[in-house]
């Protein structure tokens, strides 16, 4: 096999092609395609004129190549002088599409994948980078995920509780790369609330829209968390908020309550109040009563914790903690908060530190550090203080 | 989906059921081993859950800041360390259940005799960014 003799024919059969009236990147394909040919059969069976053979297959991979490409455009152009299909048809086709992406048989992630690639139009390295995978991992995810759907047939409406989760699941990843996941969560359930007449989809969207428009205050520039009651109310998104409110308040008025339009409802009232210390916690307590109906979920119930914490004292707060199990993910958490506000810091101050440790990310990580040390100081300066003799400092 | 750190220990870990010593098995096992952590490896390409894996050299040295003008310190070259990581791999995966599987399985590499190494290896989450909703 002559690879430098193949390689010096390589520009001469281009210009035999390109002189025939191919333009040269199609010639360059035909003449790759040649040479792979050659490459193959060649150490077996040499041709006496080389280039001569080149040429040929060459020429004929170019006449093959514009034949398809001729017969493809001859089909897009009877494609595009058919009518327009009609909207109901589109939307028919769409909400498939959201089922089929969110199909039971898919695992949560390759669901999401699935999602953001047939509905969202993002590129599979776009996915990858977004979760932080090799874009060779994303690919398998996909075509797995797409192999399992093709089987499934679809002569019955999907769960539209499942579609929520997954575009729920979309939007909780947040942003990372230069995909903003959120966004395009929004944008999705958006389209699917269009498509689609049904309370808990508006529920999803309007929690999404009001947690959204609190987004750039939930963090400061250095990348650390800002606590709700720190945030800056005056940099809350009160388009996104009115929007957000408005899709609620017609959801809710169906009476016809999912778990979506209450944690919007709670979401809302955070959103309502012009001061952290105006919030309307006691009505957040009965949305959260609402919520542990409807879901039973441990989690809510820690969350409900909090808000009988702001609602009816720290000591309350502590007693509704009581009743739950303390290996609940930021259950130590929550207690280090209510032990402070009960004024029992040298507790907090332990819990906060036990709390970072078992953080699952980061900037929790380091925000009950924070915690931590803070409360730490104090009492190290009260301890000082008693020695020396001198007036307490003010506690908080 | 979640992602785990899967770390193998040249030292420091509790020794492996099978604690034949790798230089003492034949070349075929030997092969047999890699070829194993290798499928494991595509495999776990195929389903969508692979992450990175790489291989350490078993020399390690310490190095420290030794003040401002003077080199970094060194401990030399052959480190007296208790604990050496040998290599890692990372996988995503949807469950920590299914870190436990996946762990449990590259645990089983087979070693010398061709039954599994039973190695220990340490599973740790990666912390990750927040999620969009906290409060």
């Amino acid at each position: 096999m002559d690879e430098a003799l193949l390689r010096s024919l390589t520009p001469t059969v281009i210009g035999v092609l390109v002189r025939r009236g191919a333009d040269f990147a199609a010639a360059e394909d035909a003449v790759q395609d040649a040479l792979v040919e050659a490459v193959r059969g060649w150490p077996a069976e040499p041709p006496r004129d080389p280039k001569g053979w080149l040429v040929t297959v060459a020429w004929r991979k170019f006449l093959d190549a514009t034949r398809s490409d001729v017969a493809r455009r001859r089909r897009e152009e009877h494609v595009d002088a058919e009518p327009a299909p009609g909207p109901a048809s589109e939307v028919d086709d769409t909400l498939q599409l959201y089922f089929r992406c969110a199909h039971p048989s898919l695992t949560p992630s390759s669901a999401v994948a699935l999602t953001l690639r047939a509905l969202g139009g993002l590129t599979t390295r776009q996915i990858a980078q977004a979760y932080l995978v090799p874009e060779a991992t994303m690919a398998q995810r996909i075509s797995r995920a797409k192999r399992t759907v093709s089987a499934v047939r679809f002569d019955q409406p999907g769960d539209v509780a499942t579609v929520l989760r997954v575009l729920y699941l979309v939007f909780n990843e947040g942003y990372s790369g230069d995909i903003d996941l959120a966004a395009e969560a929004i944008r999705l359930t958006r389209q699917l609330a269009t498509a689609i007449d049904h309370p808990e989809v508006a529920g999803l969207l309007a929690l999404m829209l009001l947690h959204h428009a609190r987004r750039a205050t939930r963090t400061a520039p250095d990348g650390s968390l800002v606590p709700l009651a720190e945030q800056d109310r005056r940099r809350w998104d009160t388009g996104l908020i009115a929007e957000g409110v408005g899709i609620l308040q017609a959801a809710l008025a169906r009476d016809r309550l999912g778990e979506f339009q209450a944690q919007a409802a709670i979401a809302a009232l955070h959103a309502d109040a012009p001061t952290a210390d105006e919030t309307d916690w006691v009505q957040i307590v009965e949305w959260y009563d609402e919520l542990v109906r409807l879901t039973d979920s441990p989690i809510v119930r820690l969350n409900r914790a909090v808000a009988v914490g702001e609602a009816d004292g720290a000591r309350a707060g502590l007693a509704a903690l009581a009743a739950l199990d303390d290996t609940l993910p930021r259950y130590t958490a929550v207690a280090a908060h209510l032990h402070e506000r009960d004024g029992d810091l040298a507790t907090a101050a332990r819990l906060y530190a036990e709390a970072a440790l078992r953080a699952p990310n980061l900037a929790e990580r380091d925000h009950l550090t924070r915690h931590a040390a803070r409360l730490n100081a104090l009492l190290n300066a009260a301890l000082n203080a008693r020695r020396s003799g001198a007036p307490p400092p003010r506690l908080l | 989906m979640a992602k785990y750190l899967l770390l193998k220990h040249y030292r420091g870990a509790p020794d492996p059921v099978n604690n034949v010593p790798m230089d003492q098995w034949t070349p075929e096992e030997i092969s047999a081993h890699m070829r194993y952590m290798h499928d494991f490896a595509a495999r776990l390409e195929g389903t969508g859950e692979f992450v990175d894996a790489q291989a350490l050299a078993p020399e390690g040295t310490f190095v420290r800041y030794d003040g401002e003008g003077r080199p970094p310190v060194t401990d030399g070259p052959f480190v007296e360390t208790k604990d050496l990581i040998a290599g890692w791999m990372v996988i995503d995966v949807d469950s920590h259940e299914r870190a436990v599987e996946l762990a449990g399985e590259l645990s089983a590499a087979p070693g010398a005799g061709g039954r599994p190494i039973h190695e220990w290896l340490e599973l740790r989450p990666f912390l990750t960014a927040p999620p969009t909703i906290t409060e």
